[in-house]
């Protein structure tokens, strides 16, 4: 053993997902696995400290848990033939046994990630499950970050396993079909975890940033795993790019500030420059897609020097060819802002106006706080700030989240004229 | 592991017998059992009469009660079944897909229960 005071917490980061991913494949049930996992990190967690830490942690941990998983099935009937497996292997190995290729290692994290996000699951069970058995968040953690009581969260993850469980939902290598197939749905819940944590809809805050953290630890790891996929790196630039702006989004008092009005030398320019470098990676596999080009609108801002130098006709362009592939009522509001910087207020009133227009977009941007705030905002640039009141108004009625809420109650206050 | 797969769908989206694709769809449903036999998968299966030939049956209260008509009135109505025996959730899903009348409705699929 090392006399090196290495903290569990230090490892548990790479190491959760690593462990659990191999267990899966030894004892072939994810709760058992999780179970077994969890016991030997708060083993390591009393071991450690007075004993010091293993030379090779890894080896130490899944050791410890195949021993936990091996009592666990002693007791339980139900899983009698994967013991003698597993009793097999632990009676064969030895400690520096824990060891496999680097390319078992990468299949066995991609099978328990594609498996969390098995379509058989309902969305928010995959994001549960995403969190707690890929990242190793706790039931509580999890449930504090989507706003619902610990124990509906226990339910959620206890129903998605009982169903992994009854229908033996395969956590095995996915085949490259399979693979991408399966892709779209893991970014689309990693991006949603961030999104989440960049703008949250119900917290206090604007910025939940441990949420963020996540995200991109997620994305991060999908990027090692597959790593020439075009739209996973695009993801994980998209993310890294738009959180390099986390210190400035936000004021002392917790405040929304605009994007024209954030302090650019607090952005995070080594953050920026990986998010470059990703995105740059990935334009290699000459395929488009969504992330990549959200991404690109990242970096215009990220590497403009100021709000009025940015190339706003760059960006334009691009949100046009995200609307051609799949129009959204946000896209058309993020479009028309773009647009009236590009081309003035007016334009800008002339674009918002046309997909308010839009009948499907019509009832989904009236509940948008964003959508009334950019009118407001584009009015009061053109002096008619009764009118850009109003919108302000209407932003309010549909804001949730406090923060928000505070800055939009701002602008009311400096738009409207003063009391006799 | 046997898993159910419960076909329902709207009669009036199928070919039917006096139409023009009538044959071809039957031959569908015979090389779609034949493939599931051939690799041994095939539990069961039936294809039921018309939601109008249902009848359902309640107890209540020691009463029993009879009802003409299936037990929920819908569009799309259970037309038949199979019984399968295969490794785990993704290779029923891919069967269940297979199923001809898959593009005209839903089919269900769930475990069936192994008692200890």
């Amino acid at each position: 053993m090392s006399s090196a005071r290495l903290d569990v917490a230090d490892v548990f980061r790479d190491e959760w997902p690593r462990l659990v991913a191999r267990l899966v494949r030894d004892v072939g049930d994810v709760g058992l696995a999780e179970d077994a996992a969890q016991e030997a990190f708060v083993e390591a967690a009393r071991r450690w400290p007075e004993r010091g830490s293993p030379d090779v942690p890894a080896a130490w941990l899944l050791t410890t848990a195949r021993r936990k998983a091996i009592d666990q099935l002693r007791r339980s009937k139900r899983l009698t033939d994967r013991l003698a497996d597993l009793v097999v292997v632990e009676d064969g190995a030895s400690v520096a046994d824990g060891a496999e290729t680097p390319g078992d290692l990468v299949d066995d994290q991609l099978a328990l990630l594609l498996g969390c996000c098995h379509p058989a699951l309902s969305f928010d069970a995959q994001v549960a499950l995403t969190l707690r058995i890929v990242a190793g968040l706790s039931s509580a953690q999890i449930a504090r970050a989507f706003f619902v009581s610990e124990s509906t969260m226990t339910r959620r993850l206890t129903r998605s396993k009982s169903k992994i469980r009854a229908t033996n939902l395969a956590f095995t290598r996915p085949d490259v079909a399979t693979l991408h197939e399966r892709l779209p749905a893991v970014s689309a819940i990693i991006y949603s975890i961030f999104t989440e944590g960049h703008a949250s809809a119900n917290a206090p805050t604007l910025v939940r940033g441990d949420l963020c953290d996540e995200a991109i630890w997620l994305g991060t790891l999908v990027h090692q795993l597959v790593p020439d996929d075009p739209e996973v790196s695009g993801l994980l630039a998209l993310m890294l790019l738009i959180d390099a702006r986390r210190a400035t989004r936000t004021d002392e008092h917790g405040v929304p500030v605009r994007l024209a009005a954030q302090d650019r030398t607090g952005w995070d320019a080594a953050q920026i420059s990986t998010g470059i470098t990703t995105l740059a990676n990935a334009y290699g596999a000459r395929r488009g897609g969504p992330y990549q080009f959200q991404a690109a609108i990242a970096a215009l801002h990220a590497t403009a020097a100021t709000f009025d130098d940015t190339d706003w006709a760059a960006i334009v362009r691009l949100y046009e060819v995200l609307l051609a592939r799949q129009p959204s009522a946000v896209l058309g509001l993020n479009h028309a802002v773009a647009v009236s910087q590009r081309d003035g207020m007016a334009a800008g009133l002339r674009a918002l106006e046309l997909i308010e227009r839009h009948e499907p977009f019509a009832e989904e941007l009236a509940d948008y706080p964003y959508f009334h705030s950019a009118r407001g905002e584009m009015l009061a640039a053109l002096n008619r700030s009764s009118e850009a009141v109003s919108a302000f108004d209407q932003a309010l009625a549909a804001c949730t989240n406090e923060a928000e809420r505070t800055h939009l109650a701002v602008r009311i206050r400096e738009l409207s004229p003063p009391n006799e | 592991m046997k898993f159910m797969l419960m076909l329902a769908s709207d009669p009036s989206l199928e070919p039917t017998p006096d139409g023009p694709d009538f044959e071809a769809y039957m031959g569908e449903w015979a090389a779609y059992s034949a493939a599931l036999e051939e690799i041994g998968a095939l539990v069961g299966g039936e294809a039921l009469q018309g939601a109008e030939t249902a009848t359902t049956v309640q107890v209540r209260d020691g009463e029993r009660v009879v009802t003409d008509g299936p037990f929920i009135e819908s569009k799309e109505v259970l037309g038949g079944f199979y019984l399968i025996d295969v490794a785990d959730l993704d290779a029923a899903l891919d069967w269940a897909a297979r199923i001809p009348n898959a593009r005209f409705g839903s089919v269900e699929v769930r475990p069936v229960m192994a008692f200890e």
